[in-house]
C-alpha cells in the first residue's frame, strides 16, 4: 500500500478538512492504488491509461455489474437493440422430451449439424446419434424443430444454411414418437 | 415439554395445538405479546429471562430471516414452534450484478424440508434472492393445508411447471406475487391450472417478470371469478386491447401492473379505442397504484389521467417516453409518494415533477443506457429541482453521468427526511462537473444533514475524506454501497470505527486492503454480511478475520468459479457473516471457507 505521506494516513479526531491538506490534489492522483490492483475487465483499459487511471474510462469498457442496474431491468429495455447488437446470434429454445425446463442454444455457434449435435448432447446429457436418410435417427431420441412454416420437421432434412434460417425452435422427441407423427 | 413435538403430533389437522401453561404469569405474557409485531421489540423480549424468552417463542408467528446462512432450518424450527409466515432472504444484493457465481447457493429446498414437517399450520411465504426449485414448490403445494401467500423476490431456479402445481394445489391462495424473478418458460399453462370450481380468494397475482406467454382466456376467466382481486400485475404479452377486457372486469382493483401498454395489432379506428380506455380507466375507482407499461405506445398513455388524481405509486420505469409525454399525466398526480421512472423524461420531466407531486416520497430514476458518455438526460438540474418541489422526500435512487456537488449540498437541506440516499454517477470517478472537485462534500453534507439516514450508496470521484465524513456523521447508516471510491484503507477504516450501526457493507473496486478489514474486528460480529470484491485484501487478512471471530463464516471465491479465490496478489471476491451454525455444507467447491 503506498502512502503519498504519514500524515494521509493519522488517524485525528479534528473535523475533517482542518488539516489544511486539501483534496484538490486528489482530482489527479497518482495512480498507484488503482493501478496495482484492478478487476480483470478493467486491466485493459487500465494498461493503457498509466498515468491518468481516474479520468473516466473509454466508453467502450465493458464492466461487469456496473452501473448497478439488475440484469434484468436491462435486458429488457434493451431488449429491442440486443437482438441486433447480441452479434447476430441465433438463439432458440431447446426442449427434451421428460427434461424439466428448456434451455437456449445460439446456432450461429455451430457449424454443421454434427456440431450441434454435439452440443445438444452434452446440454441434455444424452445420446442422439447421427442422421441417416435412411435410418433416420439410430438412438432413443430424435431432434425435431419448428420451422418459419410452424411444421415440425426432422433435423437434418435440409442443407445446414436453410435449417438456420427456417429453425424456429427444437425440440428432442423420443424416438418413438417421432414415428407416430 | 416440547413444542415443536406437540406441533408434530397435531400436524394434521392444519393447526397448532396449545398446551396449558404451568405459568399463570406466561400466560398473561403470551396473550399479551401477541400483540407484539415488531421483531426488534421481539428480540429485546426474549431476553429479559427464560420465562420471557420462551413466552416471546410461543408466540412469535412471523419470522424473519436475513441471510438463510445465518441459522440452521432446525434452529429456528426449534426455537418457534406456532409460525404462519415466514420470510428469508438468500444471495448479497450483489448478486443482482453478476458478481455472484450462477451455483453460489442459497437454496430453499433445507429450509421447506424443514419446515413442511414442523410448520403444518404456515400460511405465508416470503423469499428474496433464493434458489427455489419445481420440487421445492411441490413440497410447499403438498405440505401447507392453509397455505395462502407466496411472494418470490428476485429468486430463480423454478419455472412454470412448479407455479402449476401451487396455483392448483393451494386451493386458500389468496397472494402470489413474482417479482423480477427468472421463470423458466416450461411452456405450461400454468394461469389454466387455478381451480374452475367457485370464486376464488385471490386478492393479489402478480406475474409480471415472467416472461412466457399467457393464455389470456384463463387468465380472464380467473379475474371474472375473482371478487377479491385488488393487485393484478400482468406481463408483457398482454396487450392494451387484452388489458381492456380484464379491467372492465376488475374495476375494483386497487394495484394494476398494465402489461405491455401497446396494441397487438395495427388499431384502424384509433379515437373510439382511445375514448374506450379512458372510461375503462375511469370506472377503476379504486387504484392507487399503476405499473407495467412494458412496451408502451406513448399514445395510450393518456388513458391513465381518470386515475391519476389518486395514485399513491407509480413506476413508469419501464416506459421510454420524454418530457412532453409526460407532463400531461403527471400533473394530475398531486397524491403521488412512490414514482419510479426512466432518465429520458430528461431534467425537464423531473421538473415537472417537482411542480405537481409536492408529497413524493420515494424517487427512483433509471437510466436507459448504462454507457459510460460524457452526456446524459439527467443532471444535478433535476436533482436540484426535486429536492426544491418534494421537500417531504426520504428515499431517492438516482442515476446520472454528471452531478455537482452544489445539487447535492442542496438536497441535503431541502430534503431533511431522507432515510435512503443513493446515487449513482455512472461515469466511474467522475469529478463535480463545475468545479473539477471529489464528490466527497456533496456525500458529506448528506451524512451531515440528514440524521435519519440509514442507507447509503455513493460514487463519483471520492476520496478518504468523503469515507472520514460518513463515519463521523453517518451514526444510523445501516447499509452502505460503495464502488470505484477511496485512496486508501484509511477510508475504510473511518467506516468501520465511526458507523457504529453498520449492519450491510458491499464494497467493490476499491483500494482498501487487510489493514483496513483489521479495523473492523470489534464489529464485524454486529453485522448481516461484508462483501468486498476487487479490492485489495488478501488471503492472510481473510484469514487473520477468521481466525479472530469464530463465529464469522468467511468466504472467498472468484466470480468465474476458478477455485481458489485468489486473483493475483488478493482475493477476488470476500463475502462473510455471522452464523450460529458455522460454515455451510452446501458450499460449491469455487468457495473457499476460511
Amino acid at each position: 500500500m503506498d502512502l503519498i505521506n504519514f500524515e494521509a494516513t493519522e488517524l485525528r479526531l479534528g473535523l475533517p478538512g482542518s488539516t489544511g491538506e486539501q483534496p484538490e490534489k486528489k482530482s489527479t492522483p497518482s495512480p498507484v492504488n488503482t493501478n496495482k490492483r484492478s478487476s480483470s475487465e478493467m486491466d485493459s483499459s487500465i494498461s493503457e491509461k498509466q498515468d491518468s487511471s481516474r479520468s473516466p474510462p473509454p466508453t467502450k469498457v465493458q464492466v461487469v455489474g456496473w452501473p448497478p442496474v439488475r440484469s434484468h431491468r436491462r435486458n429488457i429495455l434493451q431488449g429491442k437493440k440486443s437482438e441486433s447488437e447480441m452479434g447476430s446470434g441465433i438463439y432458440v429454445k431447446v426442449s427434451m422430451d421428460g427434461a424439466p425446463y428448456l434451455r437456449k442454444v445460439d446456432l450461429k455457434v455451430y457449424k454443421s449439424y454434427g456440431e450441434l449435435m454435439k452440443g445438444l448432447q452434452e446440454m441434455f446429457k444424452c445420446i442422439i446419434g447421427l442422421y441417416s436418410e435412411m435410418e433416420g435417427y439410430k438412438s432413443e431420441y430424435a431432434p425435431t424443430y419448428e420451422d418459419k412454416d410452424g411444421d415440425w420437421m426432422l433435423v437434418g432434412d435440409v442443407p445446414w444454411d436453410m435449417f438456420l434460417t427456417s429453425c424456429r425452435r427444437l425440440r428432442i422427441m423420443k424416438s418413438c414418437e417421432v414415428m407416430e407423427s | 415439554m416440547s413444542l415443536a413435538g406437540l406441533a408434530r403430533d397435531a400436524g394434521d389437522a392444519g393447526d397448532y395445538f396449545i398446551p396449558y401453561p404451568d405459568q399463570v404469569l406466561e400466560n398473561v405474557l403470551e396473550n399479551v405479546l401477541v400483540f407484539l409485531k415488531s421483531r426488534r421489540d421481539r428480540n429485546a423480549v426474549s431476553l429479559v429471562c427464560k420465562s420471557w424468552y420462551r413466552a416471546e417463542a410461543y408466540t412469535r408467528s412471523e419470522v424473519f430471516i436475513g441471510n438463510c446462512y445465518a441459522v440452521a432450518p432446525r434452529r429456528v424450527t426449534k426455537r418457534f414452534a406456532r409460525v404462519r409466515s415466514v420470510t428469508v432472504k438468500g444471495k448479497p444484493r450483489f448478486a443482482d450484478f453478476s458478481l455472484l457465481p450462477q451455483d453460489w447457493g442459497a437454496h430453499f429446498t433445507p429450509w421447506v424440508a424443514v419446515m413442511a414437517t414442523a410448520y403444518r399450520a404456515l400460511e405465508k411465504i416470503h423469499l428474496k434472492r433464493m434458489s427455489v426449485t419445481d420440487d421445492d414448490l411441490a413440497v410447499v403445494a403438498h405440505s401447507f393445508p392453509n397455505f395462502k401467500e407466496l411472494v418470490l423476490v428476485c429468486c430463480e431456479g423454478f419455472g412454470t411447471g412448479g407455479l402449476a402445481v401451487v396455483v392448483s394445489e393451494c386451493r386458500h391462495l389468496r397472494v402470489l406475487e413474482l417479482i423480477e424473478d427468472e421463470v423458466f418458460d416450461d411452456e405450461v399453462d400454468w394461469i389454466s391450472c387455478f381451480p374452475s370450481d367457485g370464486p376464488s380468494n385471490l386478492e393479489s397475482l402478480s406475474f409480471d417478470c415472467v416472461e412466457s406467454p399467457i393464455n389470456f382466456e384463463s387468465l380472464e376467466k380467473l379475474v371474472a371469478r375473482s371478487p377479491l382481486l385488488k393487485k393484478l400485475r400482468l406481463n408483457r404479452h398482454v396487450s392494451v386491447q387484452l388489458l381492456y377486457r380484464l379491467l372492465i372486469r376488475a374495476p375494483q382493483l386497487t394495484h394494476l401492473g398494465t402489461g405491455s401498454f401497446s396494441p397487438l395489432e395495427e388499431s384502424n379506428n384509433e379515437n373510439t379505442r382511445e375514448t374506450d380506455y379512458v372510461s375503462a380507466f375511469a370506472a377503476c375507482r379504486s387504484i392507487v397504484g399503476l405499473s407495467g407499461f412494458r412496451e408502451i405506445a406513448p399514445e395510450y398513455l393518456p388513458a391513465i389521467i381518470p386515475v391519476c388524481a389518486n395514485l399513491t405509486s407509480l413506476n413508469l420505469s419501464y416506459a421510454n417516453i420524454d418530457a412532453e409525454q409526460l407532463k400531461p399525466v403527471i400533473r394530475h398526480c398531486h397524491k403521488l409518494q412512490v414514482f419510479w421512472v426512466l432518465d429520458s423524461i430528461c431534467d425537464e420531466g423531473l421538473q415537472a415533477v417537482a411542480a405537481t407531486c409536492k408529497d413524493l416520497r420515494e424517487l427512483r430514476v433509471f437510466p436507459i443506457d448504462g454507457a459510460e458518455n460524457a452526456e446524459g438526460p439527467v443532471s444535478e438540474v433535476g436533482l436540484l429541482a426535486i429536492s426544491l418541489g418534494c421537500r417531504k422526500l426520504q428515499s431517492i435512487l438516482y442515476f446520472c453521468q454528471q452531478m455537482t456537488n452544489a445539487a447535492v449540498v442542496a438536497m441535503s437541506k431541502n430534503c431533511p427526511d431522507l432515510v435512503v440516499f443513493r446515487l449513482c454517477i455512472i461515469g466511474r470517478y467522475r469529478p463535480d462537473h463545475v468545479t473539477g472537485e471529489p464528490m466527497d462534500e456533496g456525500f458529506g453534507a448528506i451524512v451531515k444533514n440528514c440524521k435519519k439516514l440509514t442507507r447509503l450508496a455513493v460514487s463519483g470521484l471520492l476520496t478518504d475524506m468523503a469515507f472520514s465524513y460518513i463515519g463521523q456523521y453517518g451514526k444510523l447508516v445501516r447499509t452502505l454501497s460503495v464502488a470505484f471510491a477511496g485512496d486508501s484503507d484509511i477510508g475504510l477504516k473511518y467506516v468501520l470505527e465511526g458507523c457504529t450501526n453498520l449492519q450491510k457493507l458491499e464494497i467493490r473496486d476499491s483500494p482498501f486492503g487487510d489493514s483496513a478489514l483489521r479495523s473492523g474486528l470489534h464489529h464485524f460480529s454486529n453485522m448481516r454480511f461484508v462483501w468486498m470484491s476487487s479490492c485489495q485484501v488478501t488471503q492472510e487478512g481473510c484469514l487473520d478475520v477468521a481466525r479472530q471471530l469464530p463465529r464469522l463464516v468467511v468466504e472467498v471465491f472468484r466470480r468465474d468459479e476458478e477455485e481458489g479465490g485468489q486473483r493475483g496478489d488478493f482475493v477476488d471476491t470476500l463475502y462473510m457473516y455471522r452464523s450460529l451454525d458455522g460454515p455451510r455444507a452446501d458450499a460449491p467447491l469455487f468457495v473457499k471457507i476460511l
